[in-house]
């Protein structure tokens, strides 16, 4: 009886912990809708952190959990994105819009509900990415990582091809995208997208994208076809990137195809491997941390002046420098990131504060 | 001997060529139901390849491979393993980053019958349930069920054999296909693997086909022998008729450390 | 279109093949020995770019163009020691991340020290002179690429042949530990394959932006990567196949601006990508690897 006791005990400990938290998110984000206009600030980067997170933990799903080299998200994003804009953006501004080239007749006057338009980016970045990844992922991972790359900027080029014009506007990009009414939706849209990614991660299939990371032979051995589930990691990684590509589009309320450079994929990349590849609540915290810590840092862009003198090395573009020196610190000593590749739990947390000095806690191990 | 009803396997002519190498040189071979059989030889004589062979991992350059009389040209290693032949491999390839638990659930998922949408909604319970089940009762069966939550590549050597002997057999297939697998083990260990491969030759109704060196294992429980050398079969036959072959005596026998 | 217009798009064509299929062998040379995409060799080519806008800035060309070869050559070394070579027994991904991070780093430094905004690359009055060719007229630069890459490819083809550094590369790209058992230094070797690589990038930098004129962060990004499609294109590990994809990277690139299809002219390289993968993805001159099981 002793230790189902104590096990019940904990269960009930780590329940109260987890309705505490989402309590404390669910406060939190009231009093600050409540404030909104005092805290504009804190409120964009927390939305803005969501949108991350939702990208980063797809990004995850492809790279750390199924072992595959995607570097595609700008592009599926882009997509999405897009897909996203053009159908919500009000009929009534349309032509401002478009007021250079005009609009294609086809799409001028369908207006999507937002969750549609949301669901149908992402299927047109699943759709794509099913194309790229029926020649790509036969062959060894380390050209899936190159063409995801190159197609990331092949999709830049026609967004911004004249000839697509009078759809994506072309290099005037598109404004007047109806944004979040309130934190509440980009929430429970990243709670809604990163909480299927982890029922999937943790089903059957996600066992089956575990195996193939882990051996590819041994998995195809098990009765695991490989190109299909690369294939499904691949399209379902994509169409959550298309989503919170949306979800941007939604944010920032207007696009170019300039927001979508191969930057913005080292971006999430950058959040993945601090947070730990593998791990889906360290893509989430690090989405967090990335997000809020350029926004601190941007200090750095700023001339600093110390006792009267000008400190030399702070002007435009050193924040990104040590974001990159950053990142190389982590990739090189802290292979494993913030959380390796184990996920979030109480009792890692009460281990911890219980024996901080103890190296990795039992529990938390073989989460992922 | 080779009565067709029974014959599980069969290699007829099957040429395997890299380049202007032959690895395997029209090698003819049967399995029968039922049989424990042994392909040995010298190292670098072919025998993984010929294994390759068979699970689909290389395509034969020529002949034929069938399995319960059904060509198996054209099938990819996932669909072999899923028409009923499993195997191990001489360097272990396990699951090493997941638990003993998840290796062998994962070769579970063979035979279900779900999707990725009812997966995710966890509309499967049913199909989860029996895959966790299955499991539980296999590893029990085997012994390993106390270690299910350990991560495989923490178990020792020997349990890293045995369980991956076990995640082949939860894809319960008619044929299991053993690469070498006492390698690395002590002449107790050995002993104990011969009565095993009986054993679940037994339990589970398996024709087994295996590449050895260990030829007290070989002799003590093979019921034929095929020898193969640079690709060739130079001699076939039960373990009395092999041990006096004088060609495989010169080739193998004669010359070898393992003899 | 004349046949003038038809054979100076050819010798454009041809020269940008030719400073693509030096960036190439950079890719080729490393892939074959580390099996690793080096993201950061576009950016090399890049910072190539401005260390001969500022050589040019202090000394003559003909002190510039050594000094520039030298300290591209340092710095592509550098980059080896710093950021690959603690990751060699490290998964690939981390390898492939850590090269995305130098790429990131050398971008976002490149920004930071000469802003965003394109500089202007300085002229070298002997490169840039023009001469006629019955009904062609094309500067130094054009004509002088393609003979100077296969006069360096033949080069390193004949270091990599006869000579002992040579039989070592070749020895690591087959087989990493037997190439280390059997006493070959493969830190040292993999450092000259960095360096060549480095220098030929260099080279093929200076040729590339006398042509374009400008040098800005992000100038070694796509270049880069049309460098790598190339090399897989001839066959990734493969010097010649290097060379060959570099030159029809470039000739096809330049058919399609002329077809004034500029936009995809891009797009083209990665369709040329997806089309050699289905097709034949061991490229024109690769060789076919089985996995030892």
């Amino acid at each position: 009886m002793g230790p189902n006791r104590m096990i019940n005990k904990e269960k009930r400990r780590n329940c109260i912990c987890t309705l505490i938290l989402i309590a404390a998110v669910l406060g939190i984000c009231g009093f600050l809708e409540a404030n909104k206009y005092s805290y504009s600030y804190a409120i964009s980067i927390i939305e803005r952190s969501m949108v991350y997170a939702v990208v980063a933990v797809s990004m995850n799903l492809v790279n750390g959990f199924t072992g595959l080299f995607s570097l595609g998200q700008a592009g599926f994003m882009a997509l999405g994105a897009y897909v996203t804009a053009i159908f919500t953006i009000p009929v009534s501004q349309r032509a401002s819009v478009y007021y250079i080239s005009g609009i294609n007749p086809v799409i001028a006057g369908i207006q999507l509900p937002i969750i549609v338009a949301l669901i149908l980016g992402g299927l047109v970045a699943a759709g794509v990415a099913a194309l790229i990844g029926f020649p790509v992922l036969r062959l060894k991972s380390d050209y899936l990582a190159i063409a995801t790359l190159g197609f990331a900027e092949i999709i830049r080029a026609c967004i911004a091809a004249p000839q697509f014009d009078t759809i994506t506007n072309g290099s005037y990009g598109l404004k007047s995208i109806p944004g979040f009414t309130n934190i509440f939706q980009p929430l429970a849209l990243s709670v809604i997208c990163i909480g299927l990614m982890v029922l999937l991660i943790n089903s059957s299939y996600g066992r089956m994208f575990k195996a193939v990371r882990e051996d590819e032979i041994a998995a195809e051995a098990m009765g695991i076809n490989l190109f299909k589930t690369k294939e499904l990691s691949f399209v379902i990684s994509s169409f959550f990137a298309g989503v919170s590509g949306g979800m941007l589009a939604m944010f920032m309320r207007s696009i170019d195809s300039k927001t979508f450079q191969v930057a913005l994929t080292y971006d999430i990349l950058l959040i993945v491997v601090i947070g730990g590849i593998g791990s889906v609540t360290g893509s989430v915290i690090g989405a967090f941390i990335v997000t809020a810590g350029r926004e601190i840092l941007r200090f750095f862009d700023e001339p600093l002046m110390l006792g009267g003198v000008q400190v030399p090395l702070f002007r435009p573009g050193f924040r990104m420098v040590i974001f990159s020196i950053l990142l190389m610190i982590v990739v090189l000593f802290y292979r494993k990131g913030l959380m390796g590749t184990n996920e979030f739990s109480w009792n890692g947390i009460f281990d911890f504060f219980k024996h901080p000095f103890k190296k990795k806690s039992k529990k938390m191990e073989g989460k992922a | 001997m080779n009565d067709n009803t029974q014959n599980v396997l069969s290699m007829q002519n099957v040429v395997m060529q890299f380049g202007g190498v032959r690895a395997i040189d029209n090698l003819s071979l049967d399995v029968n139901k039922g049989e424990i059989v042994a392909l040995i030889g010298p190292n670098g004589a072919g025998k993984t390849t010929a294994f390759n062979c068979i699970t689909g991992i290389y395509t034969p350059t020529s002949g034929m491979v069938s399995f319960n009389g059904k060509n198996l040209k054209g099938n990819s290693p996932d669909e072999i393993t899923r028409l009923g032949i499993a195997r191990t491999f001489q360097n272990i390839r396990l699951f090493s980053n997941l638990t003993v638990f998840d290796n062998v659930l994962i070769a579970k998922h063979l035979r279900a019958k779900d999707n990725v949408f009812t997966a995710t909604l966890r509309l499967n319970h049913a199909e989860e349930k029996r895959m966790r089940e299955e499991t539980a009762q296999l590893l029990k069966e085997q012994g390993l069920y106390e270690l299910k939550d350990e991560i495989a590549s923490s178990l020792p050597y020997g349990l890293q054999r045995h369980l991956e002997i076990a995640r082949a057999l939860a894809t319960q297939p008619e044929l299991l296909l053993l690469d070498e697998p006492a390698a690395g083990m002590n002449p107790q260990e050995t002993q104990e693997l011969t009565d095993f491969i009986v054993k679940i030759r037994d339990q589970y109704k398996l024709s087994i086909f295996m590449i050895e060196h260990h030829m007290d294992l070989v002799m003590q429980i093979s019921e034929r022998i095929y020898v193969l050398n640079f690709g060739k079969l130079i001699a076939q036959g039960t373990p009395d008729e092999i041990q006096s072959n004088p060609e495989v005596i010169e080739a193998y026998l004669g010359g070898s450390e393992d003899a | 279109m004349s046949l003038t217009t038809f054979l100076q798009q050819c010798l454009t064509g041809i020269s940008l093949g030719g400073a693509y299929a030096l960036i190439a062998i950079g890719y080729t040379m490393v892939y074959g020995i580390l099996r690793l995409i080096n993201f950061a060799h576009g950016d090399i080519f890049m910072m190539a770019g401005y260390f001969m806008v500022f050589a040019m800035a202090s000394f003559p060309w003909f002190i510039a163009l050594p000094v520039v070869l030298i300290v591209t050559t340092v710095l592509g070394v550098s980059i080896e020691r710093v950021a690959y070579k603690p990751l060699r027994s490290a998964p690939r991904m981390s390898v492939m991340i850590s090269a995305i991070g130098v790429s990131y780093l050398l971008q976002n430094l490149a920004t930071y020290l000469f802003t965003a905004l394109p500089m202007g690359y300085p002229e070298i009055p002997v490169l840039k002179k023009v001469y006629q060719l019955g009904g062609l007229s094309a500067s130094f630069v054009t004509f002088l690429t393609p003979v100077l890459t296969l006069i360096l490819v033949y080069l390193l083809m004949t270091l990599i042949q006869h000579t002992k550094m040579g039989m070592a590369m070749r020895a690591v790209s087959k087989d990493y530990e037997t190439a280390s058992l059997m006493g070959i230094d493969i830190n040292r070797t993999i450092s000259i394959t960095f360096a060549i690589g480095s220098l030929l990038a260099a080279v093929g930098s200076i040729l590339y932006f006398t042509d374009r004129m400008t040098v800005f962060p992000f100038s070694g990004s796509l270049p880069g990567m049309k460098c790598f499609v190339a090399a897989v294109f001839g066959g990734i590990g493969s010097i010649p196949g290097a060379v060959v994809g570099g030159f029809i990277i470039g000739i096809g690139e330049t058919a399609l601006v002329a077809a004034g299809q500029s936009t995809f002219s891009d797009a083209f390289t990665f369709v040329i990508l997806i089309v050699i993968l289905l097709v034949r993805p061991t490229g024109i001159f690769g060789e076919k690897t089985t996995n030892k099981v």
